[in-house]
């Protein structure tokens, strides 16, 4: 095991993954000299030459469209763009294009192709570069969506996306590329769908993913003093999604909290929350609680951002309700 | 556009004989498919490459084993052109089981990834980038294989038109993007959705190669593009083709096409594609009205054979649907 930064963790992934099979590249905006916004490519163009590591004009819709079609003839690309707001340019190539080939071909069509990008709030980027947008994708049947919190599933999780057969929305977090982790030596893969228990506890389950499962331990270290056990569950990929290991929890602590950074309307924890309902419902000891970002774009002034995404007192709070240790908000209304 | 109708300098009779069975296979697919579609037969949507046979045909016959194309949502023609099962088209269309896409793609995707053909498309514009896409997988994989998009002339005004074939001319990619400018995004003449109708010239807005060429003539398009593939084979791509055309009919099957101009559908109409490709077969390869005859009667049988083979062919089950749906 060795301590890395989740940013090295991925160019690791990539390095591998491009070293074991030539017919993986990448492109993106400022990726090859440069080594892109988060150096996660630093070095690959020296390593791999232009033809396996290129800029691209800035034209999202063009360059994810091109990675689709270079997976649907059989190449390994990743596309890198560097904002998930400005993947929407290039939605009809993922949700029309990426997403159907498969079923539109009868099974016969696969799309291996990857688009890394990064979303979420961080140090005041303002509404068009802060948002979490995975429910989008989560709400397209054919993506594969993947939220990484720490450096080893990163880079785990990037191998296997680079090993596997179907569209990967890959979303890095822009507060996690300087975050440290330890990573396992040697090859290291994770598949899809296998969630990850990040704390184990017995009273409540936390469930969240990418930033907030680092939101979510701190909220039960504290719960921890407060003499309350918390598990936190990271399920790492959102599509497809560990199911059983989030019911198994909850069929242990009785207790669910879902926390997303993204905004609350139509996003992944409610969809969680009804799969939880209707399938643990004799489980459940009180109502399953959502902590989740405003109904509202993302505002620059840092104070307004952060009062926008979920803090560690919102989940402490979230937390504590559903062990009844404090008055329901609802009652005060 | 010169031709010398017989003489050494006159094109193979092979290839004039692969010309007119090819354009002549795409109309009786279309005009056949047309009557089963209002019997019930063929459901959901249908758009008619009538009146454009000249483009596939020529395009098509100009590519190699290995070659990629990408097509529109007005897709027969390519895949008949590259040289698709029709037994397997006509029974995607019915829904079957034996369909190129097991009935789950219907006439806007027809894909067959085995052979190069990336697929019809049912988002004007999309099949650019995804064949610049196919290009590019190519460069990085040291082939030669050329990847020709088929888009139209609605798409020209997409933004992936200029965003693709920029990434095509940065990279050195080849790539050929043919529009069949058959003059109408569904019902608006183009003349209503640019000011600069020549389309050919948006690709020396960016320093891409670009022809014009009358779309109604089989032998032409083939002629510019055999040039094309050799550049591109060389290094010299990406190239753009603007093919002029004409529909025959509206948009699709139940689109009447009363927007369009007697007078210019009987231009075009007098300039149609088949009888051109038939045409030539018979003034510069000297074929008889025998061989013609023999040759129109084994494509009708062909359709024929795939209308019984369809028909006689398992529904899809339900059952393997959701095991199908079960890995999403």
């Amino acid at each position: 095991m060795r301590e890395i930064m989740y940013r090295d963790a991925l160019r690791e992934a990539i390095d591998e993954e491009m070293a074991r099979n030539n017919q993986v590249f990448i492109i993106g905006e400022g990726i090859a000299e440069r080594g892109g916004s988060y150096k996660v490519t630093e070095g690959l163009l020296a390593k791999y030459g232009a033809k396996r590591v290129r800029d691209t004009p800035i034209a999202e819709a063009g360059m994810i469209g091109v990675g689709v079609g270079a997976a649907i003839a059989g190449g390994r690309p990743i596309v890198e763009i560097l904002y998930v707001d400005f993947a929407m340019l290039g939605m009809d190539m993922i949700v029309n294009q990426a997403a159907k080939f498969r079923l539109m071909t009868g099974g016969s069509g696969s799309v291996p192709f990857v688009m890394r990008t990064q979303g979420g709030t961080g140090g005041g980027v303002a509404a068009q570069h802060s948002q979490s947008l995975e429910a989008m994708f989560y709400s397209v049947p054919g993506l594969r969506v993947v939220m990484p919190s720490t450096p080893a599933d990163a880079k785990g999780l990037l191998k296997y996306a680079l090993r596997q057969d179907d569209p990967v929305m890959f979303l890095e977090h822009k507060h996690l590329y300087m975050t440290k982790g330890m990573v396992p030596d040697g090859e290291h893969i994770v598949e899809f769908g296998i969630g990850d228990i990040k704390r184990e506890g017995k009273d409540v389950t936390i469930i969240a993913w990418s930033n907030m499962v680092h939101r979510a331990l701190e909220a039960a270290a504290e719960l921890a003093k407060q003499g309350i056990e918390a598990e936190v569950i990271d399920p790492r990929t959102l599509v497809p999604l560990d199911k059983q290991m989030i019911l198994k929890s909850v069929a242990k602590t009785k207790r669910a909290v879902i926390v997303q950074e993204a905004c609350r309307r139509g996003g992944v924890a409610s969809d969680i929350a009804s799969i939880i309902q209707a399938e643990a419902f004799y489980e459940l000891d009180a109502p399953v609680e959502i902590v989740a970002g405003l109904d509202i774009p993302v505002p620059f002034n840092l104070v307004l951002e952060k009062a926008s995404v979920p803090q560690k007192d919102d989940v402490i709070a979230a937390a504590r309700r559903s062990l009844h240790l404090d008055a329901y908000a609802l009652a005060a209304e | 556009m010169a031709k010398t109708p017989s003489g050494e300098n006159a094109p193979p009779k092979a290839l004039l004989e692969k010309l007119f069975r090819t354009a002549y296979s795409i109309r009786v697919f279309e005009t056949e498919g047309i009557k089963l579609y209002r019997q019930g037969l063929i459901r959901g949507y249908f758009h008619p490459y009538l009146g454009q046979e000249g483009i596939a045909t020529g395009a098509c016959a100009a590519l190699s084993k290995g070659d990629y194309i990408a097509s529109t949502h007005r897709g027969h023609g390519h895949c008949i052109a590259w040289g698709a099962d029709i037994k397997r088209m006509v029974a995607e269309l019915l829904q079957k089981e034996t369909g190129y896409c097991r009935g789950y793609g219907g006439s806007m995707h027809i894909a067959d990834i085995t052979t190069g053909n990336l697929g019809a498309n049912g988002i004007v514009g999309a099949g650019t980038p995804l064949g610049v896409g196919a290009a590019l997988a190519a460069q990085v994989r040291g082939s030669d294989a050329v990847t020709v998009t088929f888009t139209t002339d609605g798409a020209t005004n997409n933004g992936t038109f200029m965003e693709s074939l920029n990434l095509a001319a940065i990279w050195n990619l080849n790539f050929i993007l043919i529009i069949e400018n058959n003059q109408y995004a569904v019902s608006t003449p183009i003349g209503d959705s640019t000011r600069e109708t020549d389309l050919y010239k948006r690709g020396t807005a960016i320093g891409v190669e670009s022809h014009l060429v009358d779309g109604n003539d089989p032998l032409a398009v083939h002629d510019l593009m055999v040039e094309a593939v050799k550049k591109c084979r060389a290094g010299q791509g990406p190239i753009l083709i603007e093919a002029r055309t004409f529909r025959h009919m509206g948009h699709h099957v139940n689109d009447p096409g009363k927007y369009m101009p007697e007078d210019k559908l009987k231009y075009y109409k007098e300039r149609d594609p088949v009888d051109r490709a038939r045409n030539d077969f018979i003034a510069m390869g000297g074929a008889t009205a025998a061989e013609i005859a023999t040759i129109e009667k084994q494509v009708q049988d062909e359709f024929e054979e795939a209308v019984e083979f369809s028909k006689n062919s398992p529904e899809v089950s339900v059952e393997e649907f959701r095991e199908f749906a079960a890995v999403y």
